[in-house]
């Protein structure tokens, strides 16, 4: 086959690069260029590219840089800020898959003739006895990135190679130093990755939306005090509450406090102790199937971040239902429901 | 270049025999190199390319005469960024459809207090030829104290400078546009133009240019300049043809194929093709797979394309700047070449369209 490896310039993509290389295919690697100018240091800096390009030239295949920065904006950055605007919490790095790793590298590489699209994810691909695809969990429980990637559906399947995702993070490694590829020993990369650790997710959108001042209140609807911006404030965010005093003012009995509620409209944050945290149903929209929905009232899992604890929980049209309480999940979050490892699909919390 | 690159490694500074051999080498060719371009040997100033050569045009007018630059729309980054970093205020002259500079415009940029005015004697991506002429006599009268500069790298292989660039005091030369070495190129000065070093060191190259000189890069690009210089008349011709010949095969061949600026005085050697509905970053891939190296629009640093400035100038859109396409003939390139081209780029494109 010919194969195009999106290659980051990380240790698991340099990896997927030499694993379908040793498969036999024909491969050609592409660094995509996503976001920041010409001498950022986030994700896809020029230091990335380099090491990408780099580990192409060790493994004697060519190599291209693709610039999607424009389709990364509009379906990423600019989305990831409309919805902080409407107090919602997205997660920007399935919307990179759904449309840029998975849709418009995926069209470009139909275009020049590729028969599939290899990546660094950690999850595998399985053709089932019935023909039709499966997406499961990688064969490291701690790296398993089948979360992000629940937006794949039958017609990128087919066309998607996972090589890594039979491999645990220290077998990764180990091969690529095997290899002597320079990004053996590159640390993971992690958080968001336009948002530079320094300015933070405050900085990023305080540059970009109006911030208005939160009143926060109790679980009685009493006022208990101020947050800075209503559109930082996320349902289940405990940390970044302690300009509050001290708890036992806040929350009856004391203990820890989390933000139960945000009504971005009226800039008012609710606080509450954990029992007021805990949900049976989580109510959802945007449902993306692998196969097809499950049905009703079939017992699966949900998992509700990308390395969050699975929970028994069963679908019913755009209800989750899980077996036990679990702790509110911000409005823009994805749920992703398993059935044993594989993945059946996920929606957006509403 | 072999003797410099394999033994005789004298520094031109020193004292003693070895380094001697090595100046004589570097004045030769600062007399031959001079010759061809149409200056004083002792206006040559040997740089690292023709970046270093803009770079010191720009900065060291800026810095020894601070005031107003005066560029064109259409320059190379090496004029524009250095233009932009100068510190001092930057005036940029529009251009025409064509890529033109509009003469009248320039016009009204220019005043006594401009220390320096750059405009590219030829584009790096079209090709077109601006009428040097037309703009140093607008220059001379309007903004009299100033220097005039022109990128003559990617000319400087087509064009004879004696007569091209007579009008200008600075001219930047590259040695691989020449079919020389490349880390090599020089600034070439008419008259004593007031500049300011932007290295230091020893003090070599009249003081403008500190560090020891490159013997062997110096050496090949006088020989890759007198060598153009002599072929140049007969290359020309057989080149402009060549490129007709391919340029009417792919507009014919290829439905709703624009050929920027056609009609425009250019280069030899420069096609430059539009197509809708092809993304450049696809096509130059297909090409490369099928043996034709190309070029579109400019790469930033980590090598991601991005659309062409020179483009937008001349007032083409986003979306049409990231659908082209440079083929560049030198004097190499031959008939079978160009049949070759001219099969693979449309069926490229087709196969675009289709999918």
């Amino acid at each position: 086959m010919r194969v195009l490896v999106a290659m980051s310039g990380g240790v698991d993509s340099s990896a997927a690069a030499a694993l379908v290389l040793a498969q036999g295919h024909d491969v050609v690697g592409a660094t995509m260029k996503l976001w920041g100018g010409p001498s950022d240091t986030g994700c896809c800096s020029v230091a990335d590219v380099d090491d990408a390009r780099r580990v192409a030239q060790q493994l004697g295949i060519a190599h291209h840089v693709f610039n999607f920065s424009e389709e990364f904006e509009r379906h990423v950055v600019g989305p990831y800020v409309a919805d902080h605007a409407e107090w919602r919490t997205p997660n920007p790095c399935i919307e990179c898959n759904r449309h840029l790793k998975f849709d418009r590298l995926l069209d470009r590489a139909d275009q020049l003739g590729f028969d599939a699209v290899a990546t660094g994810h950690h999850a595998k691909v399985k053709q089932e006895p019935g023909g039709e695809w499966s997406l499961r969990r990688g064969a490291d429980p701690a790296k398993d990135q089948s979360y992000v990637l629940h937006i794949l559906g039958q017609a990128q399947l087919a066309r998607v190679l996972l090589p890594v995702g039979e491999l645990t993070k220290p077998e990764v490694r180990d091969l690529a130093s095997t290899l002597g590829l320079r990004t053996a020993a590159k640390p993971d990369s992690q958080d968001v990755c336009f948002i530079s650790r320094q300015g933070g997710r405050q900085a990023f959108l305080g540059d970009r939306i109006g911030m208005r001042k939160a009143r926060v209140v109790d679980m009685s609807g009493t006022e208990v005090g101020e947050l800075p911006a209503v559109e930082l404030v996320t349902v289940g965010q405990r940390r970044g509450l302690g300009s509050l005093g001290p708890v036992a003012e806040t929350v009856p009995g004391g203990g820890r406090r989390y933000v139960v509620a945000v009504d971005g409209p009226s800039a008012t944050v609710t606080i509450g102790p954990p029992a007021a945290m805990m949900v049976s149903e989580i109510e959802v929209d945007r449902a993306v199937w692998v196969v097809g929905a499950p049905a009703t009232d079939e017992r699966l899992v949900v998992q509700m971040s990308a390395h969050g604890r699975p929970v028994g929980a069963t679908w019913s049209d755009g209800v989750v239902r899980v077996e036990e309480p679990v702790r509110r999940v911000a409005p823009g979050q994805s749920v992703v429901l398993y059935r044993g490892d594989a993945v059946v699909g996920g929606a957006l919390v509403r | 270049m072999r003797p410099w690159l394999t033994g005789r490694f004298g520094n031109p500074s020193g004292s003693h025999q070895v380094a001697r051999a090595a100046r004589t080498a570097v004045d030769d060719s600062r007399d031959r190199l001079a010759t061809v371009v149409g200056v004083d040997p002792g206006g040559i100033i040997f740089t690292s390319g023709g970046t270093e050569a803009d770079n010191l045009a720009v900065l060291g007018a800026a810095a020894a005469r601070p005031g107003p630059v005066v560029v064109s729309a259409v320059e190379h980054p090496a004029v524009m960024e250095a233009a932009f970093s100068s510190g001092q205020e930057v005036r940029v002259a529009a251009v025409d459809s064509d890529g033109l500079v509009d003469l009248d415009g320039l016009r009204r940029l220019l005043d006594r207090e401009v220390t320096l005015v750059s405009v590219q004697l030829a584009n790096h991506e079209t090709g077109v030829i601006q009428p040097l002429d037309q703009i140093a006599r607008r220059v001379r009268k309007f903004a009299p104290d100033a220097l005039f500069h022109t990128d003559a790298v990617q000319a400087f292989a087509w064009m004879d400078l004696r007569e091209a660039a007579a009008c200008a005091d600075l001219i930047s030369v590259s040695g691989h546009k020449v079919g020389g070495p490349q880390g090599i190129g020089a600034l070439a000065g008419r008259g004593r133009p007031l500049l300011r070093a932007i290295l230091y060191g020893g003090g070599q190259e009249r003081e403008l240019r500190s560090g020891t000189h490159n013997v062997a890069g110096i050496v090949g690009l006088a020989a890759a300049a007198e060598a153009a210089d002599a072929g140049r008349a007969a290359d020309s011709i057989r080149t402009r043809r060549l490129r007709d010949e391919l340029a009417t095969d792919l507009r014919t061949s290829i439905p709703g194929c624009v050929e920027t600026a056609s009609s425009a005085v250019r280069l030899p050697g420069h096609i430059h093709l539009r197509f809708s509905g092809v993304e450049s970053e696809e096509l130059l891939v297909l090409l490369d797979d099928a043996g034709v190296c190309a070029s579109a629009g400019a790469a930033c640093a980590s090598g991601a394309m991005e659309p062409s400035p020179v483009l937008l100038a001349m007032g083409v859109d986003k979306v049409d700047a990231l659908s082209s396409l440079r083929l560049t003939l030198g004097w190499t390139t031959t008939p079978e070449d160009v049949a070759f081209a001219a099969r693979v780029v449309p069926a490229a494109v087709q196969r675009l369209r289709a999918a």
